[in-house]
């Protein structure tokens, strides 16, 4: 009994503890952003690396999100004969949802499990000491870069995956289930908001801070040689990924 | 006793433990400028530990470490960030950034801290690798040097900034003995000409007696023996004979 509740007791320690990290890490790399010196070449690299790199997974998840939502809605839908309204709701749900949330997944799984991969092997051989040694404070030096990185190309990656969205969702209405290609285009923006945009934006950007932040804290914290890096990029992945779900639903609750 | 101002890195009973494992136990000494002083001592009994206590990458547990008569076990972070640049430290294993060349590995310091030009960068960083005879290999990945070499690029790096304090953790271990030599003969000359304050990490007695102005055995989570590399020798303490003389019996492996 006594070792239950030790262990919901440890639990919830430990994931305060964790907490309290998180949102320290995100306070010292806030106050770092705005101070010089800035590290120009380390900011571009890593736009690069999150940004354009990413691209071929935004091109593949989106446009196929889109072209199985258009499929999946027309199904249903023309059994209402409610065929009309496909183009808003493939539209609708990629630009408030589909396209910030797969998204930061996928850039989660790609870069953010990288960066844990990395900052945690600079971790075990020292590298992270050599850092400081040479006077370089490592929230500076590879948070700071990663964390601006994510926050500038998430949202640049979610506009192109809302383009991407609605493009295979009228692809597949419009070529495959025979919609009228003019009735499904004024219908996709006919009911579109610039808010539906911007609340996928902000969304995006938020969980462009989530995933690089807890990639680098999970790495920064490493322990434990190889096999700890490995736990590291693992857990920087999982917890990332409850977080945005997390993030996502309250976000969605006080944008609009 | 020396006057407060000649002492550069002072250590007051440093107490500092990982979990249940204690390290290090009332661990105290004064290191005056421009002195070289060589930790000899155990596998595993703190060493480096203790080096990293000097320049503030461990905090102890109880006491304190001072340098420059400022207290660098209790300072705040971006103030110990700046206070770095007066020391260069190389580690055990290199830690050289494993994303850069060894170019920009030893450049890292000089790009950051000094307002020196692109071509003069180029020139000092040379300089540093010819030092270490290892002229000509700017461009190799740090993956692509043996472990010898990955040292001597970090005793590079850490001596490019030209620092007041070097904190070498192992310099020649796993060298060959004309490297070490070579490397040791860098320690003295650095020290002569440039003035600098040295602790300088090592299994091998021959380097030690050659750079030392004073050696001192870490034992226990202690200093237990220190002096002149002669009086060293001549140390009737038996757990420095026995180190000295590298034997299996003895009080250190009892
Ligand atoms: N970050 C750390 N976390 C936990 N234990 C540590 C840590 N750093 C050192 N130790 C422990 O402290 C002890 C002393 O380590 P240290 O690296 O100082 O030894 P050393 O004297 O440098 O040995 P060597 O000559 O083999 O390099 C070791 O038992 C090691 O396990
Ligand atoms: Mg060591």
């Amino acid at each position: 009994m006594i070792s239950v509740f030790e262990n919901i007791g440890i639990f919830f320690l430990a994931f305060f503890e964790a907490t309290g990290t998180w949102f320290t890490m995100l306070w010292r790399t806030a106050t770092w952003a705005i101070r010089p010196p800035f590290e120009g070449r380390e900011w571009m690299r890593q736009m690069v690396r999150l940004g354009v790199d990413s691209i071929p997974v935004v091109f593949l998840t989106t446009m196929f999100t889109g072209m199985v939502m258009a499929l999946q809605t027309f199904n249903g839908f023309q059994r209402v004969h409610a065929e009309n309204f496909v183009g808003s709701v493939v539209a609708l749900s990629i630009l408030r949802e589909l396209s910030p949330v797969l998204v930061g997944l996928m850039v989660t799984g790609r870069v953010g499990s990288s960066m844990a991969a990395e900052i945690g092997t600079m971790r075990v051989t020292e590298q992270i000491d050599a850092l400081k040694a040479l006077a370089t404070d490592p929230v500076q030096y590879l948070f700071v870069p990663r964390v601006i990185a994510g926050i500038v190309m998430l949202p640049l990656l979610t506009i192109l995956g809302d383009a991407l969205g609605v493009w295979g969702g009228y692809l597949v209405a419009v070529r495959l289930m025979g919609a009228n290609p003019v009735v499904y285009q004024s219908n996709t923006f006919q009911f579109l908001d610039v808010n539906d945009l911007w609340s996928g934006i902000v969304k995006s950007a938020v969980f462009g801070l989530i995933l690089t932040l807890t990639g680098c804290v999970r790495g920064y914290y490493t322990t434990g040689g190889a096999e700890g890096v490995g736990k590291a990029t693992t857990s920087a992945v999982v917890t990332a990924s409850v977080i945005i779900l997390l993030a996502d639903f309250f976000l969605t609750k006080l944008l609009f | 006793m020396t006057e407060p101002s000649a002492v550069a890195i002072s250590m007051q009973h440093v107490y500092k433990s990982f979990g249940p494992k204690e390290v290090l136990h009332d661990l105290s000494i004064d290191i005056e400028r421009n002195e070289s002083v060589v930790i000899v001592g155990g596998s595993g009994t703190g060493k480096s530990v203790t080096l990293k206590h000097i320049i503030g990458l461990l905090k102890p547990d109880r006491g304190e470490v001072y340098v420059d008569g400022k207290e660098i076990s209790d300072m705040p972070p971006r103030e110990l960030n700046r206070f770095r640049t007066r020391f260069g430290m190389s580690f055990q294993e290199g830690a050289l950034f494993d994303s850069m060349s060894v170019f920009e590995n030893i450049a890292f310091p000089l790009r950051r801290h000094t307002e020196m030009t692109e071509d003069e960068i180029r020139s000092r960083v040379a300089e540093c690798l010819e030092q270490v005879h290892l002229s000509g290999i700017e461009e190799k990945r740090p993956s692509e040097l043996s472990g010898g070499m990955r040292r001597r690029v970090g005793f590079a790096r850490a001596i490019s900034l030209k620092p007041e304090i070097l904190l070498f953790d192992e310099p020649t271990t796993g060298l060959d003995p004309v490297f070490s030599d070579v490397v040791a003969d860098l320690i003295v000359e650095m020290d002569q000409t440039l003035k600098t304050t040295t602790v300088t990490i090592t299994h091998d007695m021959k380097v030690a007696f050659k750079i030392a102005d004073r050696v001192a055995m870490l034992y226990g989570g202690a200093i237990v023996e220190q002096g002149s590399p002669a009086d060293f020798q001549q140390s009737k303490n038996p757990i420095v004979q026995q180190f000295i003389e590298g034997r299996a019996k003895g009080p250190l492996t009892d």
